[in-house]
C-alpha cells in the first residue's frame, strides 16, 4: 500500500500565504513562540538564581529589582516562571502527544470496525476514565517513583481515553457520509479510508481538544507537584508555584497572580494557534479572511 | 399563485421577506402590502401577531421543521394558544380537529405522538396543520413536496388544495417543478436571478411560452435525451444477475436480550441486466431500492440469495477478492454535496477508483486520466486543482459521473442522480448519462422515484414495492399501461406538465 501525500510547492505557498493572513494564527503563533523563547532563554540566563533562597527578601511585592515580586523563600518569581515554563510546557506537550498518539488511532479504529471490537475498546476506555485521573497518577508515580518523567507518563495515559472518545465520535459522524460510501465503492479498505478521508475531516476537532488537554495537563502537573510527586524541588513549576501561593493569597497575591497569568496566556496562545491551524487547513476558508 | 424558478433565483428569499424572517444581513426595499398593512414597515411585535395568525408557512424539509422534543399536539396547539389566548384544553380540541382534517385521525395519531414516530409525509401533514390551524388568509408553501416521493406529493398537494378552497386562503406556492405549480396555481411568476421574468395566468403563460426563459424551463422539464432505440438485447451472458436476494435488518432491541422481529427491506428479488442495457428501478421511498443498490455494489451483504456480476458470485467475498469486480462497477449518488470529501481536491476525488486498477498509475498518468474523464463529462481539465465546494450542484454531479466512469466500468448504479438538481441542469445531466451509455456502452441501474427520469433514459423499468419487484417490462409499456397496484399508483401520482396544462385550459374552457 502506498500513500500519496501531495504537497506541491504551489500548495505549500498557498497555505503559508493563508497563514500570514489569519489573525488568530498569527496571534497564537506569537504568544506560543514567546513562551517557548522564554523557556529556552531560561536555560542560559535568568534574572536571579532560582535555587538560592534569601529569606531576608521573602514575600516582597513587585519592584524594579523583582518585577513580579518574590516568594516565601525570597526567590525571584519572574525567574521561577521562566524556569517553570520548561517543566510545565514539556510535561503538558508530551502528555498531549501520548494521548493523541495512542488515543486517536484507537478511536478511529473502533469507529472503523464497529460491533464487538468497538464495544470492547470503548468499555476499556470507560474503565480508565472511571478512575479519578489525579488519584491514579498519584498511584503510578507512587509505584514508579516521583519525578517529571513519571508524571508525564501518568498524565499521558489519562489523556488516551479523552482523545479516543473524541476521535471515535468524530469518525462515527464521518463514516455514514456518502463520500465514504463512494470510497468504499472504489474498493478502498478501512485503513485507507480512515487515513485519507476520516482523519482530515476530524483534525479540527482533535486540535481543539488538544489545546484543552494541554491546559488540563499543566494543571495536572501542578496537582502532582503539589503532593510532591511531580517536579521535584528546588526545580520550580507553574503548578507548584500556584499551590505554594494558595495559603498566602491575601498576604502576597502576586505569588498566585503571575504564575496564574503565565498559564492563562500560554493556554490562550495555544487555543488561538489551534483555531488558526484549523482555519488554514479548511479548504473552504481559502478565499476568506 | 405559484412562484417558480431554479435554485438561487430568489424564491425563498421572497417568501421570507413577506414573513419578515430574513437573515440580518439582508435588507429589503420596496413595499410588501398584506391586507392593507405595510409589512416591511411593521414592527417585530406586529409581525409576531401576523405570523401564524394571518400568514401560515409550510417548509420544505419535514424532518427538521418540527421540534423533536415536543409532541405534535403541543406544536399545533402552541400557535392557537398564543394567538387566541385560548385555554389549553380548548386549544387542544382545536388542534385535534385540525389534525383530523389533515388526515391524521385520533385513533392512530393521538396528540401525544412525537415527530420521530411519524413518517415524512405524516410530518408534513403536521406542519400543514400548524400553518393552517388559525385559518390564515395567506399560506406560504416553500417547496412543500420536494422531499417526498410522488405518491405522497400527490396526497399533500390534494390536501393543500382542499384546505385552500375550504378556508378561502391565498396560497403562495414556491417550487422548481413546473408541473406541480401548474396543477396548483392560477397565476404564475417566474423568477431568475432575483428578477421576475414573466408573470401571468398559469395556463396561458405556459401554453404560449412567450418569454424565452419560460420556454427554456418548460422544455427542460419535459426533456427526453436523444437515444438510439433499444439495442439488441439477449446477446451473450447477462452482466448482472440477482438471484432471490433477501435482506433483513435486525429489529430494535426491546430489552437487553430481546429484539423485535427483523425488518425485511428486500424480499426475494431476482433480476438481471444485460451489457449496455439501461434499467430503471422505481418505487416509493422506503421500498428497499437503495438497500438493493448497496447489495449490487457489494457495500452490504444480502441475508440470503446470490448476486453474480460478469458471471462471478460477488456475495460473501472479501474486499480483496472484490477488487476486479469493483473495477467494472461504479456508483453515482443522489446528493452532489455529500458525496465528495470536502477536504480533497478534484484530482484526487475523481481518481479515487483508480485505486482498484491492477497497476496503480503514475502521477502523470493519473492526471491525464482525470483530465480525460473531466473532459468527457463536460468539465475543463483545469478544474482538477479545485475543491468540491467551488462547484455548483450540477457541476458536482458531473464530477460524480467523472469519478464513476474513470475506470471504464461496465455497470454504473445511479441512486436518484438528478433528484437534487434543477430542471435545466437535470436535462443536461440526463443527456450526459444517455451520451455515455451510447459512447462507452455502460449499463445503468437507475434508481429513482421520478417517472419522467425513468422514461427519459431507460429501456426497462422494474417497479419495487415493499421490498419486492412487482412489475417489470419495457419502459413505455409499464409507464403507459401499468399492471400492478404499486405501478398504477406511481403513474397516477406523477406530475406531468402536458397533462396539467391541458387540464387547466379545459377548465377555463
Amino acid at each position: 500500500m502506498t500513500l500519496h501525500i501531495d504537497m506541491s510547492e504551489e500548495n505549500l505557498a498557498g497555505i503559508l500565504a493563508k497563514a500570514f493572513r489569519n489573525r488568530s494564527f498569527l496571534a497564537g503563533f506569537a504568544i506560543t513562540a514567546l513562551v517557548a523563547a522564554v523557556a529556552i532563554v531560561s536555560f542560559f540566563w535568568t534574572p536571579f538564581d532560582v535555587t538560592r533562597l534569601i529569606i531576608a527578601n521573602k514575600t516582597q511585592g513587585p519592584s524594579l529589582a523583582h518585577w513580579f515580586g518574590t516568594d516565601h523563600f525570597g526567590r525571584d518569581i519572574l525567574s521561577m516562571i521562566m524556569v517553570g515554563a520548561r517543566n510545565s510546557i514539556a510535561v503538558a506537550l508530551v502528555a498531549v502527544g501520548i494521548g493523541m498518539g495512542i488515543g486517536v488511532p484507537l478511536g478511529t479504529f473502533a469507529a472503523a470496525r464497529g460491533g464487538f471490537v468497538d464495544e470492547a475498546l470503548m468499555r476499556l476506555n470507560d474503565l480508565v476514565f472511571a478512575f479519578p485521573a489525579l488519584l491514579s497518577a498519584i498511584m503510578i508515580t507512587a509505584i514508579f517513583g516521583p519525578g517529571a518523567v513519571n508524571a508525564i507518563i501518568a498524565i499521558g495515559i489519562f489523556n488516551i481515553p479523552v482523545f479516543a472518545r473524541v476521535a471515535r465520535a468524530g469518525a462515527l459522524a464521518i463514516w455514514p457520509r456518502e463520500f465514504i460510501l463512494a470510497a468504499r465503492a472504489a474498493g478502498k479498505g478501512r485503513t485507507l479510508i480512515t487515513l485519507e478521508h476520516v482523519l482530515p475531516n476530524i483534525v479540527t476537532l482533535l486540535l481543539v481538544q488538544g489545546t484543552i488537554q494541554f491546559a488540563l495537563g499543566i494543571l495536572a502537573e501542578a496537582g502532582l507537584s503539589y503532593v510532591g510527586l511531580g517536579t521535584q524541588p528546588p526545580m520550580p513549576s507553574w503548578g507548584r508555584m500556584l499551590f505554594d501561593a494558595q495559603t498566602r493569597m491575601v498576604a502576597a497575591p502576586w505569588m498566585a497572580l503571575f504564575p496564574g497569568m503565565a498559564i492563562a496566556v500560554t493556554v490562550l496562545g495555544l487555543n488561538l494557534l489551534g483555531d488558526g491551524i484549523a482555519d488554514i487547513l479548511d479548504p473552504k476558508s481559502r478565499r476568506q479572511r | 399563485m405559484g412562484l417558480v424558478g431554479e435554485s438561487g433565483s430568489g424564491k425563498s428569499i421572497t417568501a421570507l421577506t413577506v414573513m419578515q424572517l430574513l437573515p440580518w444581513a439582508a435588507r429589503a426595499t420596496g413595499r410588501v402590502t398584506f391586507d392593507g398593512i405595510d409589512i416591511l414597515a411593521a414592527s417585530e411585535d406586529q409581525m409576531c401577531a401576523l405570523r401564524g395568525d394571518d400568514i401560515g408557512m409550510v417548509f420544505q424539509e419535514p424532518m427538521t421543521a418540527l421540534n423533536p422534543v415536543k409532541t405534535i399536539g403541543e406544536q399545533v396547539a402552541e400557535g392557537i394558544r398564543w394567538h387566541t389566548k385560548a385555554s389549553r384544553s380548548n386549544a387542544e380540541d382545536r388542534a385535534r380537529k385540525m389534525l383530523d382534517r389533515v388526515g391524521l385521525p385520533s385513533a392512530q395519531f393521538p396528540l401525544s405522538r412525537y415527530p420521530h414516530e411519524l413518517s415524512g409525509g405524516q410530518r408534513q401533514r403536521v406542519v400543514i396543520a400548524i400553518a393552517c390551524a388559525l385559518k390564515p388568509k395567506l399560506l406560504i408553501a416553500d417547496e412543500p413536496t420536494t422531499a417526498l416521493d410522488v405518491v405522497l406529493q400527490a396526497q399533500i398537494l390534494d390536501l393543500l388544495r382542499g384546505l385552500v378552497a375550504e378556508n378561502r386562503m391565498g396560497l403562495l406556492l414556491i417550487s422548481h417543478d413546473l408541473a406541480v405549480v401548474t396543477e396548483m396555481a392560477d397565476r404564475i411568476t417566474i423568477l431568475r436571478h432575483g428578477e421576475v421574468m414573466e408573470a401571468g395566468d398559469t395556463a396561458r403563460t405556459l401554453s404560449e411560452q412567450l418569454h424565452p426563459y419560460t420556454r427554456q424551463l418548460a422544455q427542460a422539464s419535459m426533456h427526453v435525451p436523444a437515444r438510439a432505440s433499444t439495442k439488441e438485447i439477449g446477446q451473450g451472458k447477462p452482466l448482472l444477475q440477482v438471484d432471490s436476494v433477501t435482506r433483513d435488518y435486525p429489529g430494535r432491541r426491546t430489552s437487553l436480550l430481546k429484539r423485535a422481529a427483523p425488518i425485511r427491506a428486500v424480499d426475494d428479488v431476482s433480476f438481471s441486466i444485460d451489457p449496455g442495457q439501461s434499467v430503471a428501478l422505481v418505487g416509493r421511498s422506503g421500498c428497499g431500492k437503495s438497500t438493493l443498490a448497496r447489495m449490487v455494489l457489494a457495500l452490504d451483504g444480502p441475508s440470503s440469495g446470490t448476486i453474480r456480476f460478469r458471471g462471478e458470485v460477488i456475495t460473501g467475498k472479501s474486499e480483496a477478492e472484490l477488487r476486479p469486480a469493483r473495477r467494472d462497477m461504479q456508483v453515482v449518488f443522489q446528493d452532489p454535496y455529500g458525496s465528495f470529501d470536502p477536504r480533497q481536491k478534484v484530482e484526487k476525488l475523481v481518481a479515487e477508483p483508480l485505486h482498484v486498477l491492477e497497476k496503480e498509475p503514475t502521477s502523470a498518468e493519473r492526471r491525464e486520466m482525470v483530465a480525460k474523464a473531466l473532459h468527457e463529462v463536460g468539465l475543463s481539465p483545469r478544474d482538477m486543482d479545485k475543491y468540491p465546494h467551488e462547484f455548483s450542484g450540477g457541476q458536482r454531479q458531473r464530477l460524480s459521473i467523472a469519478r464513476a466512469i474513470i475506470t471504464r466500468p461496465r455497470l454504473v448504479v445511479a441512486d436518484e442522480p438528478v433528484s437534487a438538481l434543477d430542471v435545466s441542469i437535470r436535462a443536461q445531466i440526463l443527456d450526459l448519462f444517455a451520451e455515455l451509455n451510447q459512447k462507452l456502452g455502460i449499463a445503468y441501474l437507475f434508481i429513482t422515484h421520478d417517472l419522467t427520469v425513468a422514461r427519459a433514459i431507460t429501456d426497462q423499468v422494474m417497479v419495487m414495492h415493499d421490498g419486492r419487484i412487482v412489475e417489470r417490462g419495457g419502459t413505455s409499456e409499464v409507464l403507459d399501461h401499468p399492471q400492478s397496484e404499486a405501478a398504477k399508483a406511481l403513474v397516477a401520482a406523477a406530475p406531468d406538465l402536458h397533462r396539467a396544462i391541458a387540464r387547466r385550459l379545459q377548465e377555463q374552457g
